[in-house]
């Protein structure tokens, strides 16, 4: 078990997603950089759908009380055991009492905490990922506690570490595929979309990200119609809006892209006032 | 089914199918009837098949490595014309309590549309709705056939918070609020059933083709079937509907 001592500024349980019930309104959520929660529980063989901890920006203090492996990949956020700094990528073990902590962001903006064989909290419709409405708890609070099973760790094992490719985390270019609108554009709308260099509006997490450089828009709204994450979609004002792990099941406006899996993991890293720029790639 | 549909990847693992832009009942009863067919066919490589007003989802498992031949054995399922059993639809019978207490914003329809309260009432629980499909929020179903009289555009500036179980007009379209939620339509009652239940394998009752009916009971009523549905023990009235 793991007691939360500080929650962080948004720390929730993901895993690789709630699928199959998007058809009754329910988001697919799951971790944001799916990659980053992959690599850590990559690391720690575990299985790939097993439950991780994602941390935003500030991450949380928590509180062991088991003996257990741990790894954190993605966002470095300074991570600390008993205050001695740690190392992402790196597996760690972890004694009864002891004390993760974090400091400040250093690259990236969200860290995964896998644990050996995974957290063990609420699994509603074949996934723990945390989501409003749909699991009881929906964000790490102060003095929650979150079931993880305890370990035995054989005498010699070594701890190991692993070079990563880390370069998607600063990658600005998000590769996409066309959206199902993406024709009606005109070809000077298109070349737009294309070679931009958008910032990251304030409004960013998990839902959606929006973009501040409007684009020149004549598109009518359509009929509402599927969306996923990864959907750009086009608003009247010209705004774009990237939706995220979290975003609603349908939508209005035309979806002019389709980020690619990479491209989702790469924004997640992103926020406030980062740059990005689209690259469409024509062959599926 | 005899409509042109457009077929076209929406990502690597999906397939969007679009039927012509309108919503109609003859365009979703088409479109559910593919989307059985679709199922019956590829029931393994298929994770889901999603519908909207004119569109469907079809997500398949893995990614789809020739888009080409994925449309063609969905065109050859368009036009096969199998017969599937149609899946049965369902009229539900849902209360509402439109009393001042919940709905907040009859007193200002009443007096943009020049009518009483008591006559929107009527007309919003005379008809029968029809569910297109469920987006939005969790369990929020999209419902065709409101009267045009109650057409009334949605706020200005959205509500931060619209209660769990809200009855609202927003357009020309009328919903149910399953979970409290930010919203900019306006709220003329509030009905005491759950319409998305995570815990349950089938976490809504009503789905695309379903039709939906509101009736009017009091606030004595509105508590005592709050209290059966908390306790999970209220029956919800249906009956199926035959062609």
């Amino acid at each position: 078990m793991i007691k939360v001592l500080k929650p962080g500024f948004y720390s929730s349980i993901q895993d690789v997603g709630r699928f199959g019930f998007q058809q009754y309104g329910v988001p697919s959520s799951g971790a944001m950089d799916q990659n980053a929660a992959a690599l850590a529980n990559g690391l720690l063989g575990n299985s790939e759908n097993a439950a991780v901890l994602e941390i935003t920006i500030t991450g949380p203090t928590l509180q062991f009380n088991c003996v257990t492996k741990i790894c954190l990949s993605g966002a470095d956020v300074s991570p600390k055991l008993n205050n001695v700094p740690l190392t992402n990528n790196k597996l760690i073990k972890v004694n009864p009492n002891d004390v993760l902590s974090f400091g400040a962001l250093q690259t990236g903006v969200r860290c995964y905490l896998a644990v050996s064989g995974g957290f063990q909290t609420e699994r509603i419709m074949g996934s723990r990922s945390m989501y409003r409405g749909v699991t009881f708890h929906y964000v790490l609070k102060k003095h929650d506690e979150l079931e993880l099973n305890s370990v035995t760790i054989e005498a010699g094992e070594q701890n190991s570490r692993l070079r990563i490719q880390q370069s998607y985390l600063e990658s600005a270019v998000l590769p996409a595929f066309k959206g199902p609108e993406f024709d009606l554009l005109s070809a000077v709308q298109q070349k737009q979309l294309l070679s931009t260099r958008f910032t990251i509006s304030k409004d960013n997490n998990r839902m959606a990200y929006q973009l501040n450089e409007p684009l020149s828009n004549t598109l009518e709204a359509i009929i509402t119609s599927v969306v996923l994450p990864g959907t750009v979609q086009l608003t009247p004002s010209g705004k774009l809006i990237i939706l995220m792990r979290d975003c609603q099941t349908t939508g209005g406006y035309p979806r002019v892209l389709q980020l690619k899996e990479s491209a989702i993991n790469s924004l997640a890293q992103k926020f406030t006032g980062h740059e990005v720029s689209f690259q469409l790639n024509t062959q599926y | 089914m005899s409509y042109k549909l457009t077929y076209k990847p929406y990502g690597v693992h999906a397939v969007l199918i679009e039927w012509p832009k309108q919503i109609d009942t003859a365009i979703l009863d088409d479109l559910l009837h593919f989307k059985d067919l679709i199922l019956k066919k590829n029931r393994n490589t298929i994770l889901e098949v999603r519908s909207a007003y004119n569109s469907l989802l079809v997500v398949y498992v893995l990614e789809v490595v020739d888009f080409k031949t994925a449309f063609v054995e969905l065109q050859n399922i368009y036009q096969s014309n199998t017969d599937v059993l149609k899946t049965e639809s369902r009229l539900w019978k849902i209360p509402v309590c439109y009393d001042a207490h919940f709905g907040i914003d009859l007193e200002y329809i009443s007096k943009v549309k020049n009518c009483s309260e008591e006559s929107i009432i009527t007309r919003h629980a005379s008809a029968i709705y029809t569910v297109y499909f469920i987006g939005f929020l969790p369990g929020f179903l999209y419902l065709g056939g409101l009267d045009s009289v109650l057409f009334t555009p949605r706020k200005s500036t959205p509500r931060l918070k619209i209660e769990k179980g809200a009855v609202a007009i927003g357009g020309n379209q009328t919903g149910i609020y399953p979970q409290e939620s930010p919203g900019g339509w306006n709220v003329i009652g509030n009905s005491p059933i759950t319409f998305f239940d995570a815990t349950k394998e089938q976490p809504c009752f009503a789905k695309a083709g379903d039709k939906i009916q509101f009736y009017s009971i009091s606030l004595q009523e509105y508590n005592q079937i709050k209290t059966l549905v908390e306790a999970k023990v209220y029956q919800l009235e249906s009956e199926v509907l035959y062609d």
